[in-house]
């Protein structure tokens, strides 16, 4: 549905986007995933029209957005990184003037009295954009987006600024979107991908580093493990007795104190759970565990990882 | 095109804008209109006075109208909607340029209740106003406004302050009417090549025909082209921003 080839673009003589190319399918929820700065505002912007790439083109069902854009940006919905409302306007006036912009021939009222249902702002539909809180504002910029009901739909960082419970109610609603539409948005957040994405695909830099399904990361992912782990006993012995423990690759102290107690984070590889043998061990030299947690993957951490394993391959 | 039309006239009045323009252009050209004409030091019907002060005067509150047309759309982000939108860029273009000229408009008509003094003046046995010259200077001002609204438009493209704006816009529609008077230092001299291109570009010279009652086609055409080539400068603005 979107073939996207050698995509470069520059601003000045930095590359933002540096050879970038991927497919995406009809129906796919896709996770865009990386750092700030990384490149996918671009991406976005540049398939929905808003930047002309430096070289290499986008294709949606075919045709070139820079050879048809009108016909392209009829197939698209967009909600960039700041939802783009008139702050002066009324919800219901905004979605209207959207409604006409986007030239749509459905009835106007029945249209949109059902994207407000959707997007859970019928409350507020006759109050001044500019007296909306972020959530709402954001819920505004969703509903302006997907007028019209395009086949794409493309979010850029919905989720920013947003408290937790509106955060799961976004979610909730770009999952319900995906049933219908192909859904493309990006984030610096690798739980928000895991919790609704088909697809993730993750750039650094301008570059690729990977286009996974998101089940076959997560099992990549879950080959490495971690714990922090806060254990009462001389902290130089304890790394020394952690690290002889078997299939763990990495120990380091995590400065805080607590009266004898340091915390410590505790990496391992393969499927065998090493807490009964740590607990063994650290019991035979009366060295209590007062707390253990989970420690869940970073961006970071996963950038590493992947860009470590590029590194094996050559 | 005619979406953004809409919401942009709706704008002008649903920020202070509109209120603050025809406010100040009434305000202004009504005073000017009474001290050259009824309440002058000899108080007369002929209101070419008027006229002559009156074109100035668009040059300081037409930027009004169009500080805010794109600058305000790119400061607010929300430029990022109209150029993702399935429209070309040239018809919304189109859509600014066109609400902006029917606020002149509005201002125009309006300002036309300044001439009804005239007809009661006039049953005091004075001369009557001259109907020729006033429609032709009018329509005089339509077009001068038309070209002025398309500058100010592009202008509004290149920033986004909206006081940077108008007070580039100003300035350029200010060295526009100064094109005259360097040409008139020039005088007699031999740059007859830059004296014909001044003379071209020059507002005020197109202006007079029109002012004395004549339709000049020529100077329709003039205006009609300066207008066409900033919008058209406008398009290729977001082009080239496109591709920056």
């Amino acid at each position: 549905m979107i073939e996207i080839k050698n995509l470069v673009r520059k601003f000045g003589d930095k590359y933002a986007l540096d050879d970038i190319s991927f497919t995406i399918n009809k129906g796919e929820i896709v996770g865009f995933l990386g750092p700030n700065g990384a490149g996918k505002s671009t991406t976005m912007n540049i398939v929905t029209g808003y930047l002309a790439p430096t070289a290499g083109s986008v294709l949606v069902d075919g045709v070139d957005v820079f050879e048809n854009p009108i016909a392209v940006k009829k197939k698209i919905g967009f909600l960039p990184e700041q939802p783009p409302l008139y702050i002066d306007m009324t919800v219901w006036e905004y979605l209207s003037f959207v409604f006409d912009l986007k030239c749509c021939t459905f009835n106007k009222k029945a249209h949109l009295g059902e994207i407000c249902e959707l997007v859970k702002i019928d409350d507020v539909k006759n109050r001044l954009i500019k007296n909306l809180s972020k959530g709402y504002k954001q819920r505004v910029g969703i509903a302006g987006a997907i007028i019209g009901n395009p086949e794409i739909i493309i979010f850029d960082e919905p989720t920013v600024g947003l408290d937790p419970k509106q955060i799961i109610e976004v979610r909730n609603l770009l999952r319900s979107l995906g049933k219908n539409h192909t859904v493309i948005l990006s984030t610096h957040i690798l739980s928000e991908v895991q919790a609704i994405c088909d697809r993730i695909i993750i750039i650094n830099d301008g570059k690729l580093v990977a286009d996974e399904k998101t089940s076959k990361l997560n099992q990549q992912l879950g080959q490495n493990n971690r714990f922090r782990v806060k254990i009462a006993g001389p902290s130089k012995e304890v790394i020394n007795l952690l690290k002889s423990i078997h299939s763990v690759t990495r120990v380091t102290q995590d400065g805080v104190r607590d009266g004898d107690a340091f915390n410590f984070i505790i990496e391992y590889s393969g499927a065998v759970d090493i807490r009964k043998m740590m607990f063994r061990a650290l019991a035979d030299k009366g060295w209590p565990i007062l707390a253990m947690e989970g420690v869940e993957i970073t961006l970071e951490d996963l950038f590493i990882q992947l860009t470590n394993k590029e590194g094996d391959k050559q | 095109m005619f979406a953004i039309f809409k919401k942009d006239i709706k704008s002008y009045f649903t920020t202070a804008t509109g209120y603050i323009f025809l406010a100040v252009s009434l305000v202004l050209s009504g005073f000017l209109f009474s001290i050259n004409t009824v309440m002058a030091s000899t108080p007369t019907s002929n209101t070419s006075g008027y006229f002559s002060i009156i074109l100035f005067m668009v040059m300081i509150f037409l930027p009004i109208l169009t500080m805010r047309s794109f600058s305000e759309e790119r400061r607010s982000k929300t430029d990022q909607l109209l150029f993702t939108s399935p429209v070309s860029t040239i018809s919304l273009v189109m859509g600014k340029f066109f609400s902006a000229f029917v606020m002149f408009l509005i201002y125009l008509a309006l300002s036309c209740l300044n001439f009804i003094p005239l007809y009661i003046f006039k049953a005091d046995g004075a001369s009557p106003p001259n109907m020729a010259l006033i429609i032709g200077n009018l329509f005089a001002l339509v077009l001068v406004g038309m070209a002025f609204i398309a500058i100010g438009i592009f202008i509004s493209s290149l920033t986004e302050n909206m006081f940077a704006s108008a007070l580039i816009t100003m300035a350029v529609l200010f060295g526009f009417l100064m094109i005259d008077g360097f040409n008139g230092l020039l005088g007699s001299s031999k740059l007859y090549v830059v004296r014909f291109i001044l003379s071209w570009f020059s507002v005020l010279s197109r202006y007079s025909a029109f002012a004395n009652g004549y339709f000049d086609v020529s100077a329709l055409v003039y205006y009609i082209s300066i207008s066409a080539l900033f919008i058209f400068l406008t398009e290729r603005v977001f082009k080239a921003r496109r591709l920056a």
